[in-house]
């Protein structure tokens, strides 16, 4: 009494294929970072094992200082965004100002880090739009003060500009948290006992939550320990943070410089899995902490102080996020601007004529990479989430811990022994190859958005088109993916924006022959031409923001005489 | 239960079925719907009542597993898949599929084979069979709850079902409208000389039923 399984062969096939997609890179990358990082690594003329890679390293001037310095960022700027998180849900949960919160949080989420950076550039710099303002007020400040602002020797900048990246991350995913732990029955409770609506949400709600978003947290914390795109831009370059060194190292001419690289990347390796053991440390530490002042019973004690740091943080965020789309819009429309004028002469749209060679071309790679990338993880996404409908076995929670490797494994850890293998290969340096290593980041992004939706659909609708006679596929195709069809382009927008998004995999795979408003962005903000840059840096976040509009307002149009579908 | 191993040409037989879940037996159960026939099952919430229907239709989810036959006709179907049994399933919510119009979701059910015109022509007779007619180009959330509840048995019944499995189908219904709605599907089925299995709670759906009543999860354990 086994029916056939309404299982093709591709249904079959489609784990192991993800599997290869996901663990195959990741693991493949190590291996051609580890090899070289110990002297072995034939194809550029190391054939035996040795250590005097790690010797040249550790020799490197101002090493120690880097790895400090990587630690202190990746700590620092996650918890900040942690605590960012956890003042606003405590002090405004629940309220109108929250609602506000939320939306204006939202589209930010689709913003690249690399534009973040820029536009924070464009108004911390020392000719950047705060010191404009302020400068209207002290004369003595009519040129640019000579500070070192933007690339900071401490990171403030760049911890600066992750926060403004990261917390409106965390937000999301603690708002998609939410409901799973029906917070609104025990704050009720903890209210009727006497405490204030902010310390009942940290006593009562926060530590359930704080599990809830366990992953991304530490998700937030690998990237921090391992960035280079963000510290490119306004990161600390003597030394600079540890994943920029490698970045450094790997562009040198010389071979050596590559075996330093290697073992550069396996030290950032190893930094993550100490700052991640360090976290946890605090976790459990402050778990400790904690309970004691659960059990203290204190009710309002504090919340005062939280409900001011609540609204410094959230107008400080707000501020600073107004201010850096402000920036890169008027500098993208900017036609003579001297210091200390706070606006330009006059806006021109000179940049986008006389410039649209260095960004055409990128843009349209951008277009197809992500569009590419972002479609052919919606396809694995439905195939294995399908694949579980007629599954005795849930492949979910292995693949949910197997989806995370590429997201918490850093990047600049296994994208250099990725390059080196492409390069043996002569795969690199093609538009495919690109595509394929976006995939990899893309993919995780677009199953954590699909899963969801798709597992709170009412089965019974395909039980009863298929027994009215509908085929497995028929009832996919024409009941369950066009019922989910907002739900499937959000997915596809969140892997859109992830992809636009990316550096690294773009720049190392495609070789430098493969631009994108990305990489074409770090590589002139280091230049001189605010105007082009802001220009790319709008170009970058309209990419996504055009993804997030067509997923919000497609199935509103498709729709519009359907009331009982879902649209959101 | 004595049942007889023959079943009539186009009745619905089942034979020594055993659903377990995890290991654990929740039911053993043969029985013999003849045509025009209508079998209620009542039984306590967990005891399996919908892992029948679901099994019957071969829909049972994984974590169920089932021993035994299902006969439709000559014709052993508890080795085919769903979409091939050609038993129809009625929910206690419409399930009208909602980004289709009223016609689409009939249309969805009818043999692919059958002409664009043919396919018109019976979507409208059979609305208007129902009272319906002209509701085809309509948004079925724009329907009352009687209507809706009227389409979606259209729905299963173009389809052309050989057996009708009904799980607990009236229940969210309002009282008058529940008789209503309960003669017009048993009728139906009469007429149409179907075999009928029902899934309920409510002893008023077997009295009006009449036919056997089976209880499982009780007195059958």
């Amino acid at each position: 009494m086994n029916p056939s399984k309404g299982e093709g062969l591709w249904l079959r096939l489609v784990p192991a294929v993800v599997f290869i997609i996901l663990v195959v890179p990741t693991a493949c990358g190590l291996l051609g970072v580890f090899l070289p990082a110990f002297g072995y690594f034939p194809a550029l003329g190391g054939s035996e094992f040795t250590l005097q890679h790690w010797r040249l390293l550790l020799e490197a001037p101002g090493l120690f200082r880097s790895v400090i310095l990587t630690i202190w960022i990746g700590l620092a700027s996650t918890v900040l965004s942690l605590a960012t998180v956890v003042l606003l849900f405590a002090q405004f949960h629940d309220t109108r100002v929250f609602w506000l919160v939320r939306r204006t949080l939202s589209p930010l989420l689709s913003i690249p880090h690399v534009a973040i950076a820029i536009g924070l550039a464009l108004v911390i710099a020392p000719s950047g739009l705060l010191f404009r303002f302020v400068a209207q007020f002290l004369p003595d400040l009519d040129v640019p003060p000579d500070l070192l602002i933007v690339h900071d020797r401490m990171g403030l900048s760049l911890i600066g500009a992750l926060v403004l990246k990261e917390a409106p991350f965390l937000f999301l995913m603690s708002l998609a948290a939410l409901p799973q732990i029906n917070p609104t029955q025990s704050l009720a409770t903890a209210r009727t006992i006497g405490y204030t609506p902010t310390i009942a949400w940290i006593k009562v709600v926060l530590p359930r939550l704080y599990r809830q978003i366990r992953l991304p947290v530490l998700a937030v914390l690998a990237y921090s320990l391992s960035v280079v795109d963000a510290a490119l831009i306004v990161g600390p370059t003597t030394p600079p943070p540890l994943g920029v060194a490698v970045f450094k190292w790997m562009s040198e001419p010389e071979l050596r410089d590559r075996f330093i690289a290697a073992a550069g990347a396996v030290l950032v390796l190893c930094i993550t899995l100490f700052g991640t053991t360090l976290w946890i440390g605090l976790e459990r530490l402050l778990i400790l902490l904690g309970r004691r002042w659960l059990e203290l019973g204190s009710r309002k004690q504090g919340a005062k102080a939280i409900s001011i740091a609540a609204y410094a943080v959230g107008i400080l965020l707000l501020t600073f996020i107004l201010l850096s789309a402000g920036a890169i819009l008027l500098w993208a429309f900017a036609g003579n601007w001297p210091y200390p004028n706070v606006a330009p002469d006059f806006l021109t749209a000179a940049t986008w004529n006389t410039n649209s060679r260095q960004f055409l071309w990128p843009l349209f790679n951008a277009l197809i990479i992500g569009g590419a990338a972002s479609l052919l993880a919606l396809a694995f996404t439905v195939s294995l989430l399908e694949r579980d409908v007629h599954r005795r076995t849930n492949t979910q929670d292995w693949m949910r811990n197997l989806l995370y490797v590429p997201l918490i494994v850093p990047q600049i850890a296994f994208l250099p022994g990725m390059q080196i293998l492409l390069i043996a290969l002569h795969l690199d340096s093609n538009i495919y190859s690109v595509i394929a290593a976006h995939l990899v980041f893309v993919l995780p992004y677009v199953y954590l958005s699909l899963s969801d939706p798709w597992a709170h659909f009412d089965d019974r609708y395909r039980q009863t088109a298929m027994a009215m006679g509908a085929t497995p596929r028929r009832a996919l195709f024409r009941v369950r993916l066009p019922m989910l069809l907002a739900a499937l382009l959000t997915a596809a927008a969140v892997g859109f924006a992830v992809s636009v998004g990316q550096y690294l995999p773009t720049l190392l795979v495609g070789a430098g022959r493969v631009p994108t408003v990305t990489t074409e962005a770090v590589a002139l903000a280091s230049g001189g031409d605010r105007r082009l840059v802001a220009v790319l840096a709008m170009l970058q976040s309209l990419l996504p923001l055009g993804a997030f509009l067509v997923a919000v307002f497609v199935p509103l149009i498709v729709f519009r005489n359907r009331r009982g579908v879902r649209t959101t | 239960m004595n049942v007889s191993p023959r079943t009539e040409e186009s009745g619905l037989l089942i034979r020594d079925l055993r659903i377990a879940i995890g290991g654990k037996t929740l039911f053993n159960l043969s029985l013999s719907i003849r045509p025009g026939e209508i079998i209620t099952i009542m039984g306590p919430s967990g005891t399996g009542k919908s892992a029948l229907l679901a099994c019957v239709s071969g829909l049972l989810p994984p974590v169920f597993s089932a021993e035994g036959e299902v006969w439709l006709g000559s014709r052993r179907i508890d080795e085919l898949p769903a979409h091939l049994r050609k038993t129809g399933l009625l929910f206690q919510d419409d399930l009208l599929f909602p980004h289709l119009s009223v016609a689409g979701n009939l249309k969805f059910s009818i043999d692919e084979r059958m002409g664009r015109a043919e396919r018109n022509v019976t979507v409208e007779s059979a609305l208007a069979t129902a009272g319906l007619s002209g509701f085809g180009g309509r948004d079925p959330a724009t329907l009352s709850g009687g209507q809706r509840a009227r389409v979606s048995l259209l729905r299963v019944l173009l389809s052309e079902p050989r057996a009708l499995l009904l799980d607990e189908p009236f229940s969210k219904l309002d009282p008058e409208l529940r008789d209503q709605f309960r003669q017009y599907v048993f009728n139906e089925a009469r007429l149409r000389m179907l075999p009928v299995l029902m899934v309920t709670h409510d002893p008023a759906d077997h009295r009006a039923a009449g036919g056997q009543l089976i209880k499982i999860g009780t007195a059958n354990e």
